[in-house]
Parts: C-alpha cells; structure tokens; sequence
C-alpha cells in the first residue's frame, strides 16, 4: 500500500473516532453514549494543552500526560500530528483537496508555494504563550480560542451536533441551544473556506499547535528530504503539498505536516522519508523574524493586564457569570478553562452555555449557567460537568462534595451563586396572583424558598350585604366576575370580623361559602364584607439556596424572570460571599 | 455573437424574443395571481388541528371500584389491590396495548419519595404482560426536570426496559393541542398526546405528596405530566386545573401509593425526613375517590383539597369513598 494511502486511512480513522466521540457524550449507559469512552482523548494529545496549563499552573494535570507521547511521536517522526490525526486538520486537507482538484499541476504548484506570512503562526503561538507565561501580570490560557482541538471540538459539539440532531434526536430528546453558537460557527466556516483560497490555509498560517510542532520538528529523528541532488525540478512534488514547505528545494522542516504527497508524487523517487537531511539542503528554523518576535512576546505579555484593566476579576466582576458546579476560583478557573466547550456538550440540561464578553474578553466561550436555556437549571443529583472537564477548570467533584454531604458535611453544599426576587415582578407580590411555582420546584431540604401567607382584599373587594344565609351571601353589588371567586384562594371576611371563610363560588351578586364551613355569624344587611385572595408570597433564604437556578428556570413570569440567580454567595471565591458567618 | 450584434435584428428573432418576454411575463403574473392575497394576516390566525385524549375507563362492577391495601412491600399490596378489583385480566384485555403514567417530575433517587417507586411501576408492567397479556406496554411522562435524567435518576427506566416496557420520552412532535369540553383553563392548549392516541388502556400510577400550593398531589394531580407548554401559569388556578385535569383524563385504573407519604417540602421532598410511613395502597377505577382517601395520610381533609370537591361536582369521581364500599386487605 501506497504511504499515503495509509494516511488517508489514519485520517477517516480518527476524524471518525473524533466525532463518534462528540456524538457519545451525552450521559448515559448506552452504547452510544457516555458510558466510559474516553471523550477526551483528543484534548489530551493535544500538546497546547499540556503547556499552556503548565505555564499558568506550574502543574501537568495527569490525564495530559497524554501530550507527553504526540510530543515524543513528533521528536521521532515530525509533524505527524498534523496529517494524520488532527481531526481539524483532516477537514482542511479534504475542503482543500475539494476546492482545488480541478485546478492545472502549475497553479497547484502555485498554490502550494512557501509564504513568508507563514510565520503568523509562530507569532499568534508567542502570543498566547506569553499571556500565560507571567503569573505577577496576571496570566491567563486563551490558547483555546484559536488552539484547533478545542476549536474543532466546541464547534462539532455546541454548532454541528445540536443542528445534526434535531431530527433524529439521539443525543437529546429536546434539541440543544447555545447561546451565540453563530459565533463560534462563523469562526469554524470562515477557516473551512479559507481553503478554497489557500489549502490549509489555517494550519499554514494561524494554528498554534501547528507552529507548536513545528518549533518542536527541529529535532524530529526522520524527516522528509531529497535522497540525491540531481533533480530534472520539474517540481510535481510541490503540487499537493499540504505544509507549503518547499521539498523541491530547501525543505522547511518545520512546515512539512507529513502529509507524503511530494514522496508520492515524485516520479523519479528522489525524495524520501530518511534521518539524514535532505541532500538539497532543508531549513530547520522556523521564518520569524527578531522584530516579529519581539512585537508578539511584547504584546502578549501586555495583553492580559491590559484586558484585566476593565477590572472584571476585582470589583468589576459580572454578577452573571454563573460557573458550573466544581469551578476554580475565577483566576485560577482563567488559568485552567481551554474553551473546548466539553462541559457545555454533557450538561443534560443544556444549561452551561458559552460564556460572551459582558463578562470580560478572557470570559468568552467559557462556561456560564443561563437558567433561561435548557431543560432545568443546574440539577442538585448531577456532577458531569466537572467529569469531563479536560483540564480540571471544574473539579471532578463527587456528588456528596456537591450537596454538601458525608464527609462535606460540615463544608456544606456547593453554592453556584444565590437566587433573589424580583418582588415587582412576582405574581403573588406584586399583582396579588396565587404561584409559587419557585417554592414548588426548589430542590432544596429543607427548600430554601419558603413562603408566607397573606390576605389581600382584593379590587372592588368590599361588598355590601344585600340578604345571607349560612351558606350564601347576596350582595347590592350586582357585577361580580362570574365564578371568579371559585378557585378556592379567595375567602370571604365579614365586617369587624377576623373569621376568614372560604368561597366556594360566586354569581354576579352572590357569594357561596364552602358548607363545610359555615358562617359563625350570618351577617346583617347593609353591612360590609370582604373578598380576600389568600397568596402564598415566596421568600429566599440565603443561607440555604445554592444558586441551582431552577426557580428562575421554572418562574412563570417568562421575559425577565422574577426570580434570577445571580452568582453573588458563590462558594468558589471568598471576595463574593454574601453572608456573615456567624 | 459579435457578428451578430453588428446585424440589424431580422424578423424571426424579434418574433422569438418578443414570444419569450411574453412568457416571462404570463409567468410572472401567474405566480403573483397564485400567492394573491388581499386582506393580509389576521391576529390569531393560526389555528391548529385539535386532538382528544380518549375515554380509558373500563365498564364498573359494583363493589369492585377501590381496593385499599395496607402493607409495606409494593409489589405484595399492588398485587393484592388488583386482584381485589378482579385482577388485571379485568382491565387489560389479551393483545392490548397500555400506556402507564407514573409521576417522574424530578431528577431524584426513588428513596427520596419525589417519583413513583420503579418496583411499583414494574410489578404493573409485569401484571400487564403475564395476567393481562398485553401486546406493549409503555411508560411515559412529560418531567419538570430534564425529561432523561428523571427516568435515569428515578428509576423508572430501568424498571420499565427490564420489564419489556417501552419508555416514551417527551419529544416536541408528541404533542398535540386540545380543547376540554367545558373547561375554562385547557382551551387551545399542547399536551402530550402522541403516547396516548393509539393505546387501548391507561393506568396512573402516583405516589402521596405534600404540595405547597395545591395541599397535595395524588394521582389527580399526577396529570399535570400530560401538559406541555408554560403549564406553570396554571399555578394561578391550580384548583381549577387539577379538576380540569380530572376531567380530560379517564383512566382504566389508578394506583396510589401511600406506603410512604412525603409528609413536608414537597412536591420535590429532598430528604428522607420528609418521608413518613403509611403503608397503604390504593388501587381505583375512581381517582377522585383514591385521592380522597389518600388526602387523610396526609393529615388532610376532603375540605382542605378544593379541587376534590371540585371535581367531584363536575362528575369526575366522588369524593364520598365510603359509598364505593372499598375493599380493604392487609398483606404482611
């Protein structure tokens, strides 16, 4: 079999396993789904990872020691990475084989041609390293933004997968919504169609793990290269070459993504895949150049206090930023969360969604608790989040850390933040209506919703007694709402009297009360009663809510919610607690 | 073609072009005739296709409408309670299919006593399948929480797939809108329909809980799972729904479980202290009457449920449970 042959097999291979991947990822025992397949596998290989969580934690989080075995693949064979695995690769070089088949050898040859913008790369890799590298000016990972195993997993998962899946249901049974998902799609499409101008035209140019490998290629023991001068440079093999990296002439080592095709293409057979270097010379540095360099670690050492100026992490902070159960203090979560959008694909409620910039640039796709989508705020039973979290951004908690139970008891449950009314919005508070459908729904034991019971006389509620019986009272007043008074919340209150009984219909100019329970005293003609709705008005007890947000998920009132979380009381920072301690 | 922008335009081709812009032009207005529309929208006018959930219930014996069992093991007094109204075989015939609404409104474990007891639900299944000899028995609900997690987390899935039953998630296309006759809350409104349309039997099988704001849900208010859309604003009313509920719903049979009652902070309960053991069950043709009779392990009077007098007055069932002569039994 051919060499690349058995790349393009290794390609299906893995983009396939990539996105049987993101379709299992729904909780659950079945064979298609959660189980125990290892859905971040991908995240794991990916070397950006590793050392981006090294730089700004000091730490390799075990489950990344999976970078340690691409790196050391790489230092063997060079960038295999890329050409055989990358799944966000494959997509490239299929769009980008598509798009240009058509195309005669020499425009391909064109195409495929070295170009000095290459090295944007490298830079965009300086860049967010050094955002990451200096803990003293604040540092922070936003490798994910552009990183393409994050990329190409939040966009299978919180863009494709849901709009895939809304016929067949099968890794939901209501369709998933992420709040502006259209982003992170408009950044996906505009890197698939940038292959149509160039092929891979975003590993060549913008992707950092790419320029990661190729900095790391230098040492690569096998490498593509001439295995003799003597060339008729007819140059065929620079025609489907994927890293434009000139393997006509003096090979760059550190674009070549192994893709084979010059090895394949080279009808003389004078290019190999050998240890020593190509006998028409190769570079092995990469194109940037002193000034290049210094502008990008200058400004990405910048960049992070320069963003941090809007205060966001101090007294600035966005009371909306709800972040799931499990997650880091905001600084650390900062130095951790890679964007991939994992948490937000298993949630089974759909409630963690990709953050946006009201809370601060560095928020942007990190996960955010929005109670308005999904199908019930943050369930109390349910830690998955934390599970498949690449990073550890969210712990991998136990569900008795969550609740606060066992030997957490004395810490006490996870707050994600503290529910308050919105008492002009509240039917019972402000518009005299029975709900509670907040009280209801609290998952809380004791609930932390509790009510109080009131009595409001309501709208043209004082009558005059016309004649009464023990049973019915006829009233002047002769255009009462029919049987508005039958719902068994209101209750009839004669004059002086604290003796509240219940009505159990109504006509327009009578009142019935239930015949379980008589009037005391029937009252005189002429005199007045009252007609009272009895309401249950919810109150929060702070000491108690967890900021689970399914009160505001539940809350009748649709547009803006009476009752909304808000992450104040967040056991995960100490600088936003709300209560005293005492 | 450049030859010929020179040449005057002869006769025929004018004819030909002249036929064709006349095409166009037919065609256009053709199109515009078929979309033509002169008044333009109307508010409200979308009109959707109405359903009707049909009648479950099966012909009364007297003396057979409400068995109440006193025991602690489920699957005994459910047992008993079926044979006391004349077995299984009375309401599900041999090659039937039956659908049954257990309350899985919460994404929590069966011990807390928020859900229906997945032991319950299966024994049913089975009796369905070997005394009954059902064709398919499906288990379905409309949660309050995230619809998978509730029949993962309580249970009942894997009580219904281990029995043979199917469970019907609520997708959106399983819905329908219906009209109650004579109701003044579901007008126009979805509920979940699709589950409901085909089967020949129908059993409701509930568990007794404190509801802050109805007092109790029983197995009345155990329909609530059969309304889709904002159902919540129905909570304004909630009498007047659950008795509206009652009156949509006509099952073959339903089961009541009171072996152990969620005392205090219901409907979601949370903590096995608000558990208080009863150990009855209540097997009824009539729901009105179960209900009436579950509100006392409660500590509740018919009195303090307005919808069970509700109801009751608009002939859905009597809150007068004596009158049924329910049979009682006890099992160890």
């Amino acid at each position: 079999m051919r060499i690349v042959q058995t790349r393009r097999i290794s390609q299906v291979f893995f983009f396939s396993l990539f996105a049987w991947f993101c379709i299992v990822s729904t909780v659950g025992d079945k064979l298609w789904q959660l189980r125990g397949w290892p859905v971040n596998w991908f995240l794991q290989l990916d070397p950006l990872v590793a050392i981006g969580t090294i730089l700004t934690t000091h730490s390799l989080y075990w489950p990344l020691l999976w970078a340690l075995v691409v790196v050391s693949l790489t230092i063997i064979f060079g960038r295999f990475f890329c050409s055989w695995v990358c799944p966000f690769g494959s997509i490239h070089h299929f769009v980008g084989f598509l798009g240009n088949r058509k195309k005669k050898a020499a425009q391909k040859v064109q195409l495929n041609k070295y170009r000095k913008a290459q090295c944007v790369k490298y830079l965009v890799l300086i860049v967010f390293l050094f955002m990451a590298a200096f803990p003293s000016v604040g540092a922070t990972l936003q490798t994910g933004l552009l990183d393409p195993i994050p990329l190409v997993t939040r966009s299978f998962n919180l863009v494709l997968l849901p709009i895939a899946d809304r016929s067949v249901n099968v890794t939901s049974v209501a369709g998933r919504f992420y709040e502006s998902a259209w982003l992170i799609y408009a950044m996906f499409l505009t890197a698939v169609l940038l292959n149509l101008v160039i092929p891979r035209f975003y590993c060549r140019f913008i992707c950092p793990l790419g320029a990661l490998f190729g900095v790391i290629d230098r040492f690569a023991l096998w490498r593509i290269g001439k295995n003799q001068n003597e060339c008729v440079n007819c140059r065929l093999c620079e025609k489907s070459c994927e890293g434009g990296c000139e393997p006509a002439g003096n090979i760059r080592i550190s674009e070549c993504v192994l893709c084979f095709n010059c090895l394949d293409d080279c009808k003389h057979e004078l290019i190999s895949y050998q240890t020593r270097p190509s006998l028409a010379g190769e570079e092995t540095d990469t194109d940037i150049s002193r000034r290049g360099f210094v502008l990008s670690l200058a400004s990405g050492i910048l960049a992070v206090p320069v963003v941090r100026l809007s205060n966001k992490l101090g007294s600035n902070w966005y009371h909306r930023v709800i972040r799931p159960p499990g997650a880091l203090a905001e600084e650390q979560f900062l130095q951790r969360c890679i964007k991939c959008g994992q948490c937000m694909r298993v949630c089974p409620t759909n409630v963690i969604q990709p953050g946006g910039i009201d809370g601060g640039l560095e928020n942007l796709w990190t996960p955010v608790l929005n109670n308005r989508i999904g199908s019930s705020g943050c369930q109390l039973n349910c830690v998955a989040c934390g599970q498949v979290c690449p990073t550890s951004a969210l712990r991998p908690i136990k569900l008795s850390e969550k609740l606060g139970i066992g030997e957490f008891a004395k810490i006490g449950p996870i707050k994600l933040g503290t529910a308050f009314l919105d008492r002009p919005r509240c039917l019972p508070w402000a518009m005299d209506r029975p709900c509670i459908v907040c009280e209801e729904n609290c998952p809380v034991s004791p609930k932390a919703i509790y009510t109080q019971e009131c009595f409001n006389t309501v709208r043209d509620g004082i009558l005059t007694v016309k004649k009464a019986t023990n049973e019915t009272i006829e009233t002047v007043e002769d255009n009462l709402p029919l049987d508005k008074f039958a719902t068994g919340d209101y209750y009839c209150v004669i004059e002086e009297g604290d003796e509240r009984t219940k009505i159990v219909g109504n006509t327009a100019n009578s009142i019935e009360i239930s015949p379980s329970r008589q009037l005391e005293e029937i009252p005189a003609a002429g005199s007045k009663i009252q007609v009272q709705v009895r309401l249950q008005r919810p109150h929060i007890d702070i000491e108690k809510c967890i900021g689970c947000g399914v009160c505001e998920h539940e809350c009748p009132v649709s547009g803006k919610k009476a009752v909304r979380v808000s992450a104040e009381g967040e056991t995960r920072s100490t600088d936003r607690t709300l209560l005293l301690k005492g | 073609m450049n030859e010929q922008i020179d040449k005057e335009l002869d006769r025929r081709q004018f004819l030909t072009r002249a036929g064709k812009a006349g095409i166009a032009i037919a065609a256009t207005g053709a199109v515009s005739y078929l979309f033509y529309d002169a008044t333009g929208p109307q508010p409200r006018s979308k009109t959707e296709e109405l359903v009707t959930l049909p009648d479950f219930s099966v012909p009364q014996t007297a003396g057979q409408t409400m068995s109440i069992v006193k025991g602690y093991d489920r699957v005994k007094t459910v047992d008993k309670a079926m044979e006391l109204l004349g077995g299984i075989e009375r309401f599900v015939k041999p090659g039937e299919t039956v659908a049954i609404k257990p309350n899985v409104a919460f994404a929590s474990p069966p011990m807390l006593g928020a859900t229906t007891r997945p032991e319950l639900v299966a024994e049913v299944v089975r009796l369905c399948y070997s005394r009954g000899r059902a064709k398919q028995v499906y288990v379905t609900d409309n949660p309050i929480n995230d619809p998978a997690s509730c029949f993962r987390l309580s249970g009942i899935g894997k009580a219904a797939s281990r029995t043979g039953a199917k469970v019907i998630l609520p997708k959106d296309n399983l819905f329908g809108h219906t009209t109650l006759t004579g109701g003044k809350l579901i007008r126009n409104w979805p509920i979940f329909f699709e589950p409901f349309k085909k089967v020949h039997k129908l059993i409701g099988i509930a568990p007794i809980k404190h509801h802050h704001r109805s007092g109790a849900s029983m197995t009345m208010k155990n329909w609530y799972g059969l309304l889709g859309g904002r159902r919540n604003i129905f909570h304004q009313d909630i009498n007047t729904i659950i008795c509206e509920l009652a009156m949509m719903v006509k099952p073959t049979l339903v089961i009541l479980d009171g072996t152990q009652v969620m005392m205090t902070n219901g409907p979601t309960g949370g903590s096995i202290s608000d558990l208080r053991r009863a150990d009855t069950l209540i097997a009824s043709c009539d729901m009105v009457a179960a209900d009436s009779y579950g509100c006392s392990l409660l500590d509740l009077k018919v009195a303090d449920l307005p919808y069970l007098t509700k109801a009751d007055r608009a002939g859905a069932g009597t809150t007068n449970y004596e009158s049924l002569k329910p049979i009682l039994a006890t099992v160890s």
